[in-house]
């Protein structure tokens, strides 16, 4: 009968005794979980200020936008605008990741299951520095250094295997076209595909391999038999995450490109492509009014293209994370 | 009988030994093959590294002085040989100062979340699009501080807080990731020991948990500035550009390193009749861009490989 009449002071005795979440505890655990919900605020807001901003240019006829936007030509729908920026950024970023995946994976591997113990992790590190490089020094280098040297590769392939359609056209004496380009990005997008799939290579369960020994395989016939099977999923996200890298790079495009509007699969020519990350880094400084709004448009299309990317990308990671017994 | 002692009685088994070698020689092959191809494709990785290092320092060394390290390009022009990038440098620092004042706790906060508090959706939420933004071009990012800016303060600002807003969308997912890997190598025992004592949750994560990674959590600041110290896009489109020296990030134009080497790149070689003298070097605006590459470089690296000795002397011995 006591406890009925006094129920407060029961509840207070049992909240004391069960439940810590009160005082600095509830006040810490808002603050983290506020945290938490900033990062979703933010990515909200990054999708919807470039949207709002880019929405004039969304909604102009194309003749508001060839008025006010410098080099707009005549009767052309944004989209139809676009279209050779969008062809440009996805050829520059296949073209570095048909260079670098299978490199990457070759990298991995060596790190993974070649290289002495001892050595894999400063090995390790030495790739990541690549990836530490900023992107103007990767544009410098990748014209004053890199661009010369490959020139007379490109003049070759062009004299020689001019038949093939990537390297027809007039090559570029000068070395500034989506080859080198691609080449550089290559460079840059190494270590992210190298880190990824090495993680997924060291994954594989030690059992696998001792049981592909034990039937006599070689070195190369664990990692074709029991590592490569294992992380195929993780090699093609970590490919992805490449990928949603090169799209997105700048300077590099930047410095290296000489820019032009074309659909052309000529990639030893110069003034045939530009990305739309370079594209709006060129002409931001410059531009006023409706010209800003198209340049955020185009970086509301590249931030579409790379979410659409990574997304896939992760999915796959998790997807992978659920079946495999190995996490 | 073994194929090793085969060697020995070259008679009547040489012929097992023959199958025995001729069987295999095709998939030693692939494997030597194989083996030799891994070992080619990590050099390939090694000579751009080596190469831009050594271009680097061999273009950039020569511009270092004390007084290009402490002059600004104010009233420099042409092939001027004059000046320096003290106005560059105090930019990168105060801007990344700031994006980095706005990143960690917000990175931090979240990696506790995700750790100690995060169940349910949101953590899943929270968890999926850190992955999504590490994503996110630069460009994009410098955008989106343009955008938000352009909405109150109108399309022509450019001010340094701009640039540490698009810093920090870039920098934050990575402090998260970082700090969330070594938030998670604290062993539960020291938090169940903790709580044993009577210490609440909020308590047992400042003094136990944050002191047990104060090192791993420094090193994954101190790389993710390094990530974002050499990002030039965002910059270039909030911050813009001038010669002067400017240190207040909420009024004005400001230089940041990257984007100076590549202003200087852009601007090409400067008309010098009659060839070379002291006043004027016609490739001065490349020889810039190197010493702000040098320069940048050396920082770059400097943080990276701070970052990695914290971890390797500071860090507790678990286990």
């Amino acid at each position: 009968m006591s406890t009925t009449v006094s129920p407060p002071a029961q509840g207070s005795r049992r909240r004391r005794s069960g439940n810590t979440d009160r005082g600095f505890n509830r006040v810490f655990r808002w603050i983290a979980v506020g945290a938490g919900a900033t990062i979703l605020a933010v990515l909200a807001a990054v999708a919807l200020f470039l949207v709002s901003e880019a929405w004039p240019a969304i909604m102009a006829s194309p003749e508001e936008l060839a008025e006010g936007v410098p080099r707009y030509p005549e009767d052309t729908s944004l989209l139809a605008y676009l279209g050779p920026l969008i062809y440009g950024t996805i050829l520059a970023a296949v073209l570095a990741l048909f260079l670098a995946v299978p490199i990457s994976m070759g990298i991995a591997l060596f790190i993974s299951h070649y290289a002495p113990r001892r050595l894999s992790q400063l090995l390790g590190a030495l790739v990541d520095l690549l990836a530490a490089i900023p992107s103007v020094i990767y544009g410098l280098w990748g014209f004053f250094t890199l661009a010369p040297v490959l020139t007379p590769i490109w003049m070759w392939l062009n004299d020689n295997l001019g038949w093939i359609p990537l390297w027809g056209g007039n090559a570029s004496p000068t070395g500034r076209s989506m080859a080198t380009v691609g080449v550089v990005l290559a460079i840059m997008i190494l270590p992210i595909i190298t880190a990824v799939s090495r993680e997924v290579f060291l994954q594989t369960p030690k059992l696998h391999e001792e049981a592909a020994l034990a039937l006599g395989a070689t070195r190369w016939e664990v990692v074709k038999t029991a590592v490569l099977p294992f992380g195929r999923s993780g090699v093609i996200s970590a490919s992805m995450l490449g990928l949603g890298r090169a799209l997105g790079e700048t300077m590099a495009v930047l410095m290296i490109l000489s820019p032009g509007f074309t659909y052309s699969l000529d990639i030893l020519a110069a003034g045939q492509h530009q990305t739309i990350a370079a594209y709006i880094a060129a002409d931001f400084p410059e531009s006023t009014g409706l010209g800003v709004n198209t340049l955020i448009a185009a970086g509301l299309a590249l931030f579409v293209i790379t979410l659409a990317v990574n997304m896939a990308a992760r999915w796959v990671v998790a997807r992978r994370k659920d079946f495999s017994g190995a996490n | 009988m073994s194929a090793a002692t085969d060697h020995t009685s070259p008679g009547g088994s040489s012929e097992t030994a023959r199958l025995l070698s001729t069987v295999d020689t095709g998939r030693r092959r692939t494997d030597r093959a194989m083996q030799v191809l891994i070992y080619i494709a990590f050099a390939l990785a090694m000579i751009p590294l080596g190469w831009l290092i050594f271009t680097v320092v061999a273009q950039g060394g020569d511009r270092i002085s004390m007084d290009f390290l402490m002059q600004s390009m104010r009233n420099i022009f042409g092939g001027d040989p004059r000046g320096g990038i003290y106005h560059a440098i105090l930019g990168t620092v105060v801007i990344t100062a700031l994006a980095t004042v706005i990143s960690v706790p917000i990175g931090i906060l979240t990696a506790i979340y995700l750790v100690e508090y995060g169940k349910g959706w949101l953590a899943r939420a929270v968890t999926f699009f850190v992955d999504v933004m590490t994503g996110i071009p630069s460009i994009v990012a410098g955008l989106f501080a343009f955008s938000l800016f352009a909405l109150i303060f109108g399309p022509a600002v450019r001010i340094g807080i701009m640039g540490a807003v698009a810093l920090s969308v870039l920098m934050i997912p990575v402090v998260v990731r970082s700090c969330e890997e070594m938030l998670k190598l604290v062993p539960n025992e020291l938090r169940e020991a903790s709580y044993a004592l009577g210490v609440p949750k909020w308590l047992t994560i400042i003094k136990v948990v944050l002191r047990t990674s104060v090192a791993g959590l420094t090193t994954g600041v101190l790389l993710a500035v390094a990530r974002v110290i050499g990002e030039t896009a965002p910059l270039l489109v909030t911050v813009g550009v001038t010669d002067s020296i400017n240190a207040n990030p909420f009024d004005g134009r400001m230089m940041t390193l990257p984007v100076f080497a590549y202003r200087q790149y852009s601007q090409g070689d400067a008309p010098c009749p009659g060839g070379d003298s002291a006043t004027c070097v016609a490739d001065i605006a490349s020889q810039n861009a190197w010493g702000a590459a040098l320069v940048l470089i050396v920082m770059v690296l400097a943080l990276n490989l701070i970052g990695r000795l914290i971890t390797r002397w500071f860090a507790p011995k678990l286990g």
